[in-house]
């Protein structure tokens, strides 16, 4: 009885959870009267053939993708270091790195918006908004989740696998190579993705920075106060449904290794 | 090399075996506020089994990490063979370690485990899948080569890090309480698998333990450490048979201490006026006659060395029974064999005569036995 109830509950949760995704999915196929998509008229194909119909939807994509793939990157490089760097070294100002790291997660968005946005337009000389203003903007808080994903992985194993290495032979950088970067990799990925999904879905941080440039929240958002296509509807359908095989690749990928380590027992 | 070479530097190792394989010259090592190893000095024969004694937070690991090249000493200077190795990475040193946590790689097998320092030494293909799975038999886990660490049991898994570092045939192998993880009967067990296989690869093992039992049983020579320094350096016998010192006396086995004073070339004046014989190597003034438990006859007939006393206490734990005696000079033990199942001991209450050999007795410092007695 109470097993049923948990099950009820958790479905609950789940349908409460799902509802908004299902609705925009299923508006992703509506052929919409006027120029907001909000009541259901009939169902079409026509926004998933003709979704980049839209001006300025398929470079705002791009832009997003662009962003998200690079600062991701940049961040992920850029996090590991300074994670190792905390965790494996002495050095003057350590402690204040450690604190000024979480900043970025902990500041309201408005406010790092707004300030980075300060700080743009006083070195216009340097910085001239746009996707560049847009990236550092992006590198900056994915390098938080990182660095903090990171450190927990480094001081959670055992520091001696390092000095073993070098015991055995190996120099420092072979050792980061075959010993460190191999057991914090898997802490780097589950920070990049997250950090990933960040940067494509930030809205406030990038509207403040991104001068003429456009990302997709921030041309759904300029769009939104005219007319609201389906084909938004169908990027972001788009979006869910990539993650969604992400996660499940994910598991059947965990699935098999865990198999396969069985079978060699 | 020539065989003519080999053979002649084979010939040197057995007549000469004082061809110091690591040396250490009064070597410290201070952290921001101790002083860890302060003020080492001592040389470790090619081949020998050599073992660092002591009790927890007394600077082994330290001593050892300073040979390995983790730590670099703040004092004094180190040698494998004839090179000063001070600054040089770990890297660069012919030394392997066994880790205490064993330190095997969890994204690698057995296998690759193994052969992570072979590959560094870009040893070819062919050899160095013979050499792993050599010294897998060696260790007895030819079987396990394609596991994963995790897989194996504690016992597997520090015989994975000793064939890990043992193929490399270093000059010197390290090893820091390797055995501490185990249970009591896996530990006796290893003990003896480690000093095969050291006899069988004929490679100098330096190990650490806190452990005297350990230490007694594996170890050539011992070296005794307290607070950052060697009490005493010796083989096990002359450890325990002259301990140097009452810290020595005490850690390696159970001794009794009577405190007195040196009286002519050969006595000892105790403190309540019996006077015993001993082996005084030179000791003059204040001392503590020290005899070991087992050494002490209840009765006459053990030896010139007397005693009268009470018999306050006795417990019988199968080898032996521990006898407690009350004297004037202070509260002995002694351990009476059990050579047959009639018992022979007299019951709490009863005067005896406990008699030894002078030449079992032994003198230490007067001042460290005052001091454990206090502690005690
Ligand atoms: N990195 C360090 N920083 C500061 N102090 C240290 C450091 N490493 C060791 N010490 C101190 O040095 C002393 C000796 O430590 P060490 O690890 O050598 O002891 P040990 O003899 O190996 O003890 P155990 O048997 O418990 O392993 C201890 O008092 C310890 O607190
Ligand atoms: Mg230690």
């Amino acid at each position: 009885m109470k097993r049923h109830a948990l099950t009820v509950y958790a479905l609950l949760v789940v349908g409460y959870l799902m509802l908004p995704i299902a609705v925009v999915i299923l508006f992703s196929f509506n052929k919409p009267a006027g120029r907001f998509n909000y009541v259901w008229e009939e169902f079409t194909l026509d926004n998933w053939v003709h979704w980049n119909s839209i001006l300025g939807i398929q470079d705002a994509i791009i832009t997003s993708l662009e962003v998200g793939l690079l600062a991701t990157l940049v961040a992920t490089v850029l996090g590991t270091l300074i994670a190792i760097a905390i965790v494996r070294h002495q050095f003057v100002g350590r402690g204040t790195t450690n604190v000024l790291v979480f900043l970025p997660m902990s500041t309201p968005e408005i406010v790092l918006g707004a300030s980075l946005l300060t700080l743009f337009l006083n070195t216009t000389a340097i910085f001239q908004l746009g996707f560049g203003t847009i990236f550092i903007a992006h590198v900056m808080f994915i390098v938080s989740f990182i660095v903090v994903t990171v450190k927990a992985r480094l001081i959670g194993f055992d520091r001696h696998l390092e000095e073993a290495a070098l015991d055995l032979g190996a120099n420092e950088v072979t050792t980061f190579r075959k010993i460190t970067l191999p057991l914090i990799a898997p802490a780097m990925l589950a920070a990049a993705l997250l950090g990933f999904a960040l940067s494509i879905d930030d809205f406030v941080i990038t509207y403040f920075n991104a001068g003429a440039t456009q990302t997709f929240p921030v041309f759904v958002w300029g769009i939104a106060r005219v007319s609201v296509p389906p084909q938004v509807n169908v990027v972001a359908s788009a979006i869910f449904l990539v993650a969604i095989a992400l996660a499940l690749g994910n598991v059947f990928w965990q699935y098999r290794s865990a198999k396969k380590t069985q079978g060699a027992t | 090399m020539t065989d003519t070479t080999r053979e002649r530097q084979g010939s040197n190792l057995s007549q000469t075996p004082a061809v110091a394989d690591v040396r250490l010259e009064d070597v410290v090592k201070r952290f921001d506020d101790s002083t860890a190893v302060d003020g080492i000095s001592l040389e470790i024969p090619r081949g020998s089994f050599f073992a660092l004694l002591g009790p927890s937070g007394c600077g082994k690991t330290t001593t050892l990490r300073m040979i390995g090249g983790f730590e670099e000493p703040t004092e004094g200077r180190i040698f494998l063979g004839d090179q000063d190795v001070v600054g040089r990475p770990p890297y660069k040193r012919d030394v392997n370690t066994v880790f205490q946590s064993y330190a095997l790689f969890p994204h690698m097998s057995i296998e690759g485990n193994v052969a992570f320092g072979l590959e560094r030494k870009r040893v070819p293909k062919d050899e160095l899948k013979g050499r792993v799975a050599e010294i897998l038999e060696l260790v007895g886990l030819s079987g396990f080569a394609k596991r994963k660490p995790r897989q194996l049991s504690g016992g597997q898994q520090q015989r994975v890090a000793l064939a890990r570092a043992l193929v490399n045939h270093p000059r010197v192998l390290l090893l820091d309480e390797p055995l501490g993880a185990l249970d009591l009967k896996l530990r006796k067990q290893m003990q003896l698998e480690l000093k095969r296989i050291q006899h069988e690869v004929g490679i100098t093992f330096v190990h650490v333990t806190h452990d005297q039992e350990e230490a007694m049983t594996m170890a050539d020579t011992i070296a005794v450490m307290s607070g950052g320094k060697i009490e005493q350096l010796g083989p096990p016998t002359e450890l325990y048979e002259r301990p140097a010192t009452a810290f020595v006396a005490g850690f390696l086995g159970v001794s009794n201490l009577l405190p007195g004073t040196v009286e002519g070339a050969d006595a000892i004046r105790l403190d309540e006026g019996t006077v015993v014989r001993a082996v005084l190597n030179g000791r003059s003034g204040q001392v503590a006659a020290g005899v070991r438990p087992e050494k002490i006859s209840i009765g006459a007939g053990g030896g010139s060395n007397e005693l009268p006393g009470t018999i306050s206490e006795t417990a019988y734990i199968g080898v032996a029974t521990q006898v407690v005696v009350r004297t004037a000079a202070g509260t002995v033990q002694v351990f009476a064999q059990n050579m047959d199942a009639g018992g022979r001991i007299p019951a709490p209450g009863t005067n005896v005569v406990l008699s030894w050999a002078p030449e079992s007795t032994f003198v230490v410092d007067r001042a460290d036995s005052v001091m454990e007695e206090e502690t005690e």
